[in-house]
């Protein structure tokens, strides 16, 4: 009975030496302690977990997301308007292009219009002086014809009597006549 | 002191970092006796409150870096509960996100030098993994009644096949728990060991003149290690949440 009980305390002794020299991982001693302050542990985790944090960052989370879907959103309607000004600039553009271009037309018409008037009234001023021009010439012209009958009359009539002879005037007119028109 | 005496002053105690001792006074361990484990479980909490309710507080539209950090961890285990679940998975999300804040931050404060890490122990990683496994279980009993069980009875299976596949099925299904609590633990019990014993041989250089190769050695041990142990502490409570999900799963859609 004696050798029983000693060689128990004795095994326990060597199982509890083993423990400590060993590894104290096996130590059976402290495992309610440990499993207890885990339990305690893992409950409070889970309850700051649950009541507090998660729903919070969940919720943070759940804004955020929305956020980015609202501005992306807002950015590709944004980018629509873009499209649509530029695309109303380009319309505004080629119409104003076309505009000048029929300004252009008509202005070219209308100083055409007038030039052709200038000319015209020009060219008919130009005619007018010029039938006026050629009346005078043709009147200086008749003028100066008489002016050398009556010279080349006197002259022939003093050339005669200077040459001692007399002529009547219808004879020296008709030879002046003659040798005009020859 | 046997081992110091054989080390020549080093002394080797890689697995003192995981005993569990009362924070106050020296007495015996009771079931609510405040230790080192509780503090450090607790930090956790700390963690998550400062990440998660202080940081998001702000509800900014353009987040703060706290505000961030929340809302990626957030973004994160429930893209992963509704990938993996489906939507109906979602309502689910809370649980599966106090797991995954749980381990990743007990992991993370673990990693702390002078820390403890919860995530270490067994009794504690057993508790969440056979939490997960009851939890599931029941839920798919609860949701399917009977027709849970044709997650074990393979259809599209020969049915010759179908009562062997059951069984391994059965026992696959069984060692979940056991599986999905003892990758956690061992993962982050052996990177903190590892650690341990390279800064064990760190103050070599005090002691002996091989030290000189020895010292500068282990340091860049340790630094490589701690940056592999960063990487586990965020795969594993990854992993463990995955796994979880999965499970998950399987309750809900029993059917595939």
């Amino acid at each position: 009975m004696a050798t029983t009980t000693t060689t128990t305390e004795a095994a326990t002794e060597v199982a509890h030496g083993a423990a400590k020299a060993g590894m104290p991982q096996l130590d059976p001693t402290h495992f309610a302690n440990q499993i207890f302050w885990l339990v305690v542990t893992l409950l409070v985790i889970f309850f700051v977990l649950k009541l507090v944090a998660l729903p919070r960052i969940a919720g943070t989370l759940a804004i955020r997301r929305g956020t980015i879907i609202n501005d992306l959103a807002a950015a590709e309607e944004l980018k629509q308007k873009v499209f649509a000004a530029e695309q109303a600039y380009n319309d505004a553009l080629v119409s104003a292009r076309a505009e000048a271009g029929k300004i252009v037309t008509a202005a070219k018409a209308d100083i055409q219009a007038d030039l052709n008037k200038a000319i015209a009234k020009a060219d008919a001023q130009i005619a007018a002086k010029a039938t006026e021009s050629a009346g005078r010439i043709d009147e200086i012209r008749a003028g100066a014809q008489a002016a050398i009958s009556e010279v080349a009359k006197d002259t022939a009539k003093e050339l005669v009597s200077a040459l001692g002879g007399t002529a009547d005037a219808r004879s020296i007119t008709a030879a002046v006549t003659a040798r005009l028109k020859g | 002191m046997a081992a110091e005496a054989q080390e020549g002053g080093l002394s080797f105690h890689p697995l003192q970092q995981f005993e569990v001792h009362p924070l106050f006074g020296d007495g015996p361990i009771h079931w609510y006796t405040i230790t080192n484990a509780t503090v450090w479980l607790l930090l956790a909490a700390v963690a998550v409150v400062i990440f998660f309710v202080v940081g998001s507080a702000g509800r900014k539209l353009i987040p703060s870096r706290m505000q961030s950090i929340g809302e990626m961890g957030y973004d994160f285990v429930h893209n992963m509960v509704v990938d993996v679940t489906g939507e109906d998975g979602a309502k689910y999300f809370p649980i599966v996100m106090t797991l995954f804040l749980t381990i990743v931050f007990s992991n993370l404060l673990g990693l702390l030098p002078g820390s403890f890490s919860p995530t270490s122990h067994i009794a504690v990683t057993a508790v969440l993994g056979i939490g997960v496994f009851l939890f599931v279980t029941l839920l798919g009993f609860w949701k399917h009644g009977f027709h849970f069980l044709g997650l074990f009875w393979m259809k599209d299976a020969p049915l010759a096949l179908r009562p062997i596949i059951a069984v391994i099925e059965m026992i696959s299904y069984f060692v979940r728990p056991v599986s999905h609590s003892i990758r956690l633990a061992g993962n982050v019990m052996a990177g903190h060991a590892v650690m341990k014993v390279f800064a064990a041989f760190a103050p070599m250089i005090l002691v002996s003149g091989i030290g000189v190769l020895v010292t500068p050695a282990s340091i860049l041990a340790i630094t490589a290690i701690y940056a592999l142990e960063v990487l586990v502490a965020v795969i594993q409570a990854y992993v463990f949440t995955m796994l979880t999900c999965v499970y998950l799963k399987d309750a809900l859609h029993p059917g595939h």
